[in-house]
């Protein structure tokens, strides 16, 4: 069903992309960089402290969750200019399962999600929050999960579209509202009762729910986690494995 | 081995003769060439209103260079789509090298190559790269990966490019790369989907010289689609499809044997003359055309010496004008499919504009 060898090309494939355009690879770091310094320093003199918390110490969780959630959408973009450009019918008429080729998609765009959120874990001593070593470790196992469940969701919406428009439009309409619908800018529980039943189907709520496990470690609600550990990473996972599982079925079809 | 039973059954008469040696081997390459590589019945493919493909049925034989000829929209790429597994069919059945391509889509992916209409070549990577890629795909031996890679190559002469990103290739180069890609992992059966679309005459002719040479050297079939006339030439067989259907299949001598012979147009210094002459030796009436004689004859390369010698009158000039598969499809259909080439033309400009679209964005 799955298969190493392609899986791993598929991703050697990505990174090379990745390292040759410089415009991309500059943009995956400056990113994390800008919202941590200009929109976390921004926010954090406008918004007075908190039980014992400080504005950017609470969003802190919330950042890395977006930018795991901004990197993986779009690295799930390549499966839409793969279409485009007609690398996709390449995949597609090799001997391999439809299965490996989402696999290794999801791998390569998790690689570069982790690799920006570890981007952020390391400046994060320029903004006075210091983690030990177990957290940085937790964090950084909690976004291999997390990069990996939003990854598959961008590339089982790819792999249903057949044009790039459709596929900013749906993007812009779907990230926006799962940033803003997971607790990372604000907490969930002061929502109203009909935004929270969103938040609820959202899987990065869950993501930034664990990155808050680890890193907010004595908080309560409504700043702090809401579910257990073990409920969010299990969300996660089984989300990851239906959402790749219904990518592959799409692909095998055959109008 | 399974052949040798009917063989010898079939051939016991004639080892009567004599020559049995001669018989039976030429039962046993019968046998052998009559083993369809590719079967496929009554297949049809029907998308929301348009019936692409309407119950076809052929075989194509181990080796053998098989084209499918016909005007744009007749459902040459619908076919080769489901023979190569990217769609399924709505009716019949399809087989390569043995293997259902509904049942077994591995299996005839790993027997097949493919190069169709659009590159589809990452054009962020190198040429080796790309051949890398492939090879990983189809599950190619690590050691072999890099002899293969410059054998394939070397055929289609690209050594000096092999760092090269695909960028910055041509259009041809990036065909013959696409070539070389599709034989990398020795496929039963090469699909060429249009090789030549949207290529100058040149490199058109350079890549029939690969395929032709390779042919030779492997024990490859062929199976290709195109609406250049010429090309369709150099199969072995052809099957004109118009409308979903295949309209005729036969070889491409047999093909324009089907369409009224020869025309012979010559010019001697007394057309009138040579006109009386004609009609007594060889109760033919030719036309007085173009200031010449235009006569309708079988085998117009035999029949010229016979007609010099019988003249009476210089000949000043003589021209022989054979039919072509373009004669065949216009005498099956009533149209010429060069009327759908200047569609074609347009087709290129859409997706040229398309393309240019895309790297604006």
């Amino acid at each position: 069903m799955i298969q190493v060898r392609p899986i791993y090309v598929i991703c050697v494939r990505e990174f090379i992309k990745f390292f040759r355009e410089k415009s991309r690879l500059l943009g995956t770091l400056a990113r994390p960089v800008l919202w941590l310094f200009v929109v976390g320093n921004g926010m954090n003199s406008l918004i007075k402290p908190h039980v014992g918390f400080s504005y950017l110490q609470f969003i802190f969780p919330g950042m890395i969750g977006m930018t795991i959630l901004f990197s993986s959408i779009f690295s799930s973009i390549s499966i839409v200019w793969d279409r485009e450009f007609g690398f996709m019918k390449e995949m597609l008429v090799a001997p391999i399962s439809r299965m490996s080729i989402v696999v290794g998609k999801a791998i390569s765009g998790t690689f570069i999600s982790v690799a920006q959120a570890v981007i952020i874990l390391i400046l994060t001593p320029f903004l006075g929050i210091h983690l030990t070593v177990t957290q940085f470790v937790e964090v950084v196992a909690v976004a291999v999960l997390v990069s990996f469940c939003i990854t598959s969701l961008g590339i089982l919406i790819a792999a249903r579209l057949t044009s790039f428009d459709g596929f900013n439009i749906i993007m812009n309409f779907l990230v926006m509202p799962m940033l803003f619908l997971s607790g990372a800018m604000y907490p969930v529980t002061s929502m109203p009762p009909a935004l929270r039943h969103l938040t609820q189907i959202n899987p990065l709520t869950y993501g930034v729910d664990a990155f808050k496990h680890v890193l907010l470690l004595d908080a309560t609600p409504p700043l702090g986690p809401e579910f257990s550990l073990s409920l969010d990473l299990f969300i996660v996972t089984a989300i990851s494995i239906i959402m790749l599982t219904l990518a592959a079925l799409s692909f095998r079809k055959k109008e | 081995m399974r052949p040798l039973i009917p063989v010898s059954r079939l051939s016991a008469r004639w080892y009567d003769n004599g020559s049995k040696n001669c018989a039976w081997r030429e039962c046993r390459v019968n046998f052998f060439i009559k083993m369809p590589i590719i079967n496929v019945q009554n297949l049809s493919k029907q998308f929301k209103t348009l019936k692409a493909v309407d119950g076809i049925s052929f075989t194509v034989s181990e080796g053998e260079v098989f084209g499918f000829l016909g005007p744009n929209g007749a459902g040459k790429t619908t076919t080769i789509n489901i023979l190569c597994t990217l769609l399924s069919p709505t009716g019949g059945s399809a087989q390569i090298a043995g293997y259902d391509c509904i049942k077994n889509p591995d299996e005839v992916r790993a027997a097949i190559g493919l190069i169709f209409q659009d590159t589809t070549l990452d054009t962020g990577l190198t040429a080796y790269e790309n051949l890398k890629f492939h090879a990983y795909l189809y599950n190619l031996d690590r050691k072999l990966t890099e002899k293969r890679i410059d054998e394939m190559l070397g055929v289609v002469e690209l050594q000096g490019r092999k760092r090269d990103l695909i960028k910055t290739f041509s259009g041809g180069m990036k065909r013959r790369l696409e070539i070389a890609r599709g034989l990398l992992h020795y496929p039963r059966v090469l699909f060429l989907d249009e090789p030549t679309l949207g290529l100058d005459p040149q490199t058109r002719n350079t890549i029939w010289d690969f395929i032709n040479a390779l042919r030779k050297k492997e024990k490859i079939t062929v199976f290709m689609t195109t609406h250049y006339m010429e090309e369709a030439e150099n199969c072995d067989r052809i099957a004109i499809m118009d409308h979903g259907r295949i309209i005729a299949l036969d070889t491409p001598a047999r093909l324009k044997g089907t369409v009224h012979g020869d025309v012979i147009h010559l010019v001697t210094s007394d057309n009138q003359l040579a006109l009386q002459e004609i009609e007594r030796t060889f109760h033919i009436t030719a036309r007085e055309e173009n200031g010449g004689l235009s006569l309708d004859t079988e085998k117009g390369d035999e029949f010229i010496p016979r007609l010099l010698h019988s003249l009476p009158v210089p000949v000043l000039s003589v021209s022989l004008k054979k039919p072509t598969l373009n004669d065949v499809f216009l005498r099956l259909t009533g149209r010429t499919i060069r009327d759908e080439g200047l569609q074609n033309g347009k087709e290129i400009t859409r997706e040229f504009v398309r393309s240019h679209r895309r790297a604006q964005r």
